[in-house]
């Protein structure tokens, strides 16, 4: 290990005191925030009972971000905030200031860095995602890299706030959805379609077959003792990669099959409707690196027909519910196949049991 | 820094959108980071991701916090042959100092990528981009500057909040103070896994839910209120005369049917037994509407992701609690360590807190940690006669007992 010879550090002091963080007019005005204006996109105002207003931009940030970014956010807020920002937690940087004078210079500097200002209201927000091939060892895809293709695509909605409503989108890069993208107004997630392809000789040399065997969620690994190693029951593999996690001579990744599939219609806040799981539009499309063209122009497609069709303040999710799934799939021009079939576990609630229903 | 072309992460670097790609190449005077571009081009070449796991690695004192991660190419690309994560503890609401942001960076050039992710799904954030030999010091750098490591692998993740009474007035608790003080609270259960897995706690200061708290936590706090909406007639009628749809926008999106608008007196009204605290209605009229000033929390538990038995949002335990700076929220950690005891006994091997509720049966649940059963906790009551009687409902026909007939018949009533 290190050769220079450290003094004890300390453990479990907990995080910083966020109190310490927070710029002198929030400390004035904590808990009597009365009401926020939407200034434009971008931009909030918070107004007090005391009548101290609060001015804060967001700005849109990859989440993959250098140190050199980081310190450049904390110049621009030196400057323009009184050393004070936050983040939020779909990875876009606020910078929260005391003098309305500061904004529009603030805006400029950061539009002309390349960080958009937008994001808030009725807006797209930015993607909440995950690691990807930048450092994850289960992704069926990337997630950097769609992300940022579909957020160069949508680019305007992030701008502008009169979408029929918010409009969240999330991606994750397997089925682990570790950004727990499932109640999400579209969702796009990486998937394996095969099963892991084993090399025994390096399962029996590398792998402790025990462990392989309780890795699998789903009971779906049995010794192999003739090769000493395992084998994969083909009907009850769900493609998780868990395997490959404590295996790596069990290679979860096919470059052919692996693609994205995308979800639709989820939210979270309680606003009118409650919280709702995001549901299957698209089950597989492939996966086109740089820049994932069909992905693009999927999504691009289901946002455009809500934006067309939707009311006003009709999140995605209400949207269809109100004209009905059918008509969602024949507006959006998408086939329906078995795979739209729930055959998990909780299912049969999700099979229609009336006679009401459109063509 | 290697000069080698990228034709494929070129083509990121192009759109208006920032480009993880230019935050890379920021950092690829650091040898890893320009090392771990070559790798993400080799990975779109071959679409495949080139990580794999392998071998724990940490810091001394902690079972968690550091992610080990490994190159499936090290011969090829030696620099990120180990290439670990850092989970670094966020202040409450992700409020930060320029300081403390400088801070942090300079840490992670002395020992890392120069790479981060801000925030990770968890709340962390992420330092991404290490060896083993640096994680020992790099924590000590840490921990000498204030900041904590966050939690990892089957322990009680690091907690986070929405902006909270800092900067939004629907905040019906202090968001930042109780993510500060549970953390604090529970410093061992975060760094040192010994739970059947992962336990998240998530706060969001109203039911519009910033931080996704029932999607993505075992336990979720959402701030409501018990009392009635604020209304202030005058901002109505400011509402109105801008032309603004009241009826449309707002009366006739309330799901309980439970506010009214009178477009003749201007006046707006809300009948509060019936209204079921959505938000819609001061979501879209902020300046004549506010949340109640009786106010507390609705505690939920379950909510995961997919794996492995479907994706649960929360459910409802306790329909509101009132959460006391004053009492160190007393009632809350309780209940909160009662949960623990009970899934600790009762959980398998990686399963979740949720997932334990559904093998059980929510009545073990209720009555393990004391909980009474209530309306609020369903959508509906159950359409089928398969339920379980405990033996103390059952009338004991050896007793004979009159008396204990008729304490069991009304037990069985209430
Ligand atoms: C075995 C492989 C896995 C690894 C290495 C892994 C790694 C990670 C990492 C690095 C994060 C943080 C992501 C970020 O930076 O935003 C994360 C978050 C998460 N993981 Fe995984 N994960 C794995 C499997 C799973 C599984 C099996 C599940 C589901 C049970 C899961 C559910 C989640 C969730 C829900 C989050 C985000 C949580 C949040 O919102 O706080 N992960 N995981
Ligand atoms: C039965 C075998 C295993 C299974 C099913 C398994 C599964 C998982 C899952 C689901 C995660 C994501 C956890 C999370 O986000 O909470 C994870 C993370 C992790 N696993 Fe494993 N794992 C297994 C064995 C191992 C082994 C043998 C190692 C090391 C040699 C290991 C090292 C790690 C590490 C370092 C993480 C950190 C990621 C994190 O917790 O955030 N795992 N594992
Ligand atoms: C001034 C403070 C804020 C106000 C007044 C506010 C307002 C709202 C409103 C009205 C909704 C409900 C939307 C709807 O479904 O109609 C909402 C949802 C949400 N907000 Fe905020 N918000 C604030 C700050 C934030 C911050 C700082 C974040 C974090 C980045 C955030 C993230 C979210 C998320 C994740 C949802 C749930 C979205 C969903 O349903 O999928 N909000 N917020
Ligand atoms: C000894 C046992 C049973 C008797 C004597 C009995 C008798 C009846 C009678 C008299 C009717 C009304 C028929 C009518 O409307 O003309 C009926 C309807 C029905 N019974 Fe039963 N039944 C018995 C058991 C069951 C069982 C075990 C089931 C289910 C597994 C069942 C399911 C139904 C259903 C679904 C209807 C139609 C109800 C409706 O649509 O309103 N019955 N039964
Ligand atoms: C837990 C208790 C019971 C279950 C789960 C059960 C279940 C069923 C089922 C699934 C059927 C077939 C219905 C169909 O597909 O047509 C059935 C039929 C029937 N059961 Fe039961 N049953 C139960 C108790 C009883 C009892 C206690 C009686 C009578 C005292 C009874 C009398 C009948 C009769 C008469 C039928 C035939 C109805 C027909 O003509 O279809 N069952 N039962
Ligand atoms: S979603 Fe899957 S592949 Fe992506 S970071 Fe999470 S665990 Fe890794
Ligand atoms: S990929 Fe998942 S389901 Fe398939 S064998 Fe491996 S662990 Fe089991
Ligand atoms: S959850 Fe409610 S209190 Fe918290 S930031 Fe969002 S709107 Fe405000
Ligand atoms: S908070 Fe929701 S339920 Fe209550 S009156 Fe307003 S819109 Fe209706």
């Amino acid at each position: 290990m290190c050769s220079v010879p450290v003094k004890k550090p300390k453990t479990d002091i907990g995080p910083p005191y966020y109190y310490d963080m927070l710029p002198e007019i929030i400390k004035e005005n904590y808990g009597k925030w009365k009401y926020h204006e939407k200034i434009k996109p971008g931009v909030l105002k918070h107004v007090s009972e005391n009548g101290a207003e609060l001015y804060t931009v967001r700005a849109g940030s990859p989440r993959l971000l250098s140190i050199v970014t980081i310190r450049e956010y904390a110049d621009l807020a030196d400057k323009y905030s009184g050393g004070h920002l936050r983040f939020t937690s779909r990875h876009n940087v606020e910078f929260l200031l005391s003098d309305p004078a500061n904004i529009e210079p603030l805006i400029a500097e950061l539009e002309a860095k390349g960080y958009p200002v937008g994001g808030t209201g009725d807006c797209l927000n930015n993607i909440i995602h995950t690691q990807g091939w930048i450092h994850c060892h289960s992704a069926a895809t990337d997630a950097s890299g769609p992300v940022k293709a579909v957020m160069d695509d949508l680019f305007e909605y992030f701008k502008k706030d009169d979408l029929p409503a918010k409009l969240k989108i999330s991606m994750a890069c397997c089925l682990n959805m570790c950004g727990a993208v499932h109640c999400s107004d579209i969702a796009f997630v990486g998937i394996h379609r095969t099963v892991p392809t084993i090399d025994d000789a390096g399962v029996a040399k590398g792998c402790e077959i025990p462990n392989v065997i309780a890795s699998c969620p789903t009971g779906a690994i049995r010794p192999n003792p003739k090769a000493k190693s395992v084998m994969v029951n083909e009907e009850k593999c769900m493609y998780c990669g868990n395997c490959y996690t404590v295996c790596p001579s069990m290679k979860i990744m096919d470059p052919v099959n692996d693609g994205v599939a995308i979800f639709v219609g989820g939210k979270v806040s309680n606003a009118r409707s409650g919280p709702a799981f995001s549901r299957l539009a698209i089950p597989w499309v492939p996966n086109t690196p740089p820049r994932w063209d069909e992905l693009v122009v999927a999504i691009r497609n289901l946002v455009e027909i809500w934006v067309k069709d939707a009311r006003k303040g009709e999140r995605y999710g209400e949207w269809i519910e109100r004209i009905g799934w059918e008509k969602f799939f024949e507006m959006a021009n998408l086939p329906f196949t078995d795979k739209h079939i729930d055959d998990f576990i909780f299912s049969v609630p999700t099979f229609r049991t009336t006679t009401n229903f459109k063509y | 820094m290697s000069e080698k072309k990228r034709p494929l992460l070129e083509e990121l670097k192009k759109g208006p959108w920032p480009s993880f790609v230019k935050e890379m190449e920021k950092s690829a005077h650091n040898s890893k980071t320009a090392e771990l571009l070559d790798l993400l081009e080799r990975s779109y070449e071959d679409k495949t991701g080139h990580w794999k796991h392998g071998g724990i690695v940490g810091v001394t004192g902690y079972g968690g916090g550091v992610i080990g991660r490994y190159t499936d190419l090290p011969e090829e690309f030696p620099e990120v042959r180990e290439f670990h994560t850092m989970r670094v503890n966020q202040p409450s609401g992700w409020y930060y100092t320029s300081d403390a942001l400088r801070t942090l960076c300079d840490i992670w050039e002395k020992h890392g990528s120069g790479l981060t992710n801000m925030h990770g799904a968890t709340g962390d954030a992420i330092l991404l981009g290490t060896t083993t030999e640096h994680l020992q010091p790099c924590f000590n750098d840490l921990s000498e500057a204030g900041f904590d490591l966050g939690g990892s692998g089957s322990n009680m993740r690091t907690p986070s909040c929405c902006a909270g009474p800092a900067r939004c007035q629907n905040a019906c608790i202090d968001t930042l103070d109780l993510c500060h003080n549970l953390t604090n609270t529970f410093q061992d259960y975060l760094h040192r896994p010994s739970f059947p897995y992962k336990f998240k706690i998530k706060i969001s200061g109203c039911a519009n839910d910033c931080v996704a708290s029932i999607a993505r936590a075992d336990l979720s706090i959402i701030g409501t209120w018990r009392d009635a909406i604020r209304i202030d007639q005058e901002a109505v009628k400011e509402y109105a005369a801008q032309g603004y749809d009241i009826q449309g926008l707002v009366v006739d999106k309330c799901p309980s049917q439970a506010c009214t608008y009178n477009a003749e007196t201007q006046e707006f009204t809300v009948d509060n037994p019936n209204c079921v605290r959505c938000m819609h209605c001061i979501n879209k009229m902020p300046k004549a509407l506010r949340i109640g000033k009786e106010t507390g929390a609705t505690i939920l538990i379950g909510g995961k992701a997919t794996i492995v038995q479907s994706a649960f949002l929360s459910w409802v335990i306790v329909p509101f609690m009132k959460l006391e700076k004053e009492d160190d929220y007393a009632e809350l950690k309780d209940l909160i360590e009662r949960i623990w005891e009970w899934w600790d006994e009762n959980g398998k091997v990686r399963e979740r807190v949720g997932e334990l509720i559904y093998r059980k049966g929510m009545r073990e649940f209720l009555k393990a940690v004391g909980l009474p059963p209530v309306p609020q906790m369903v959508k509906h009551p159950r359409a089928n006669p398969y339920f379980f009687w405990w033996p103390d409902e059952i009338i004991s026909s050896a007793s004979g007992d009159a008396e204990a007939e008729a304490a069991a018949g009304a037990e069985v009533e209430k």
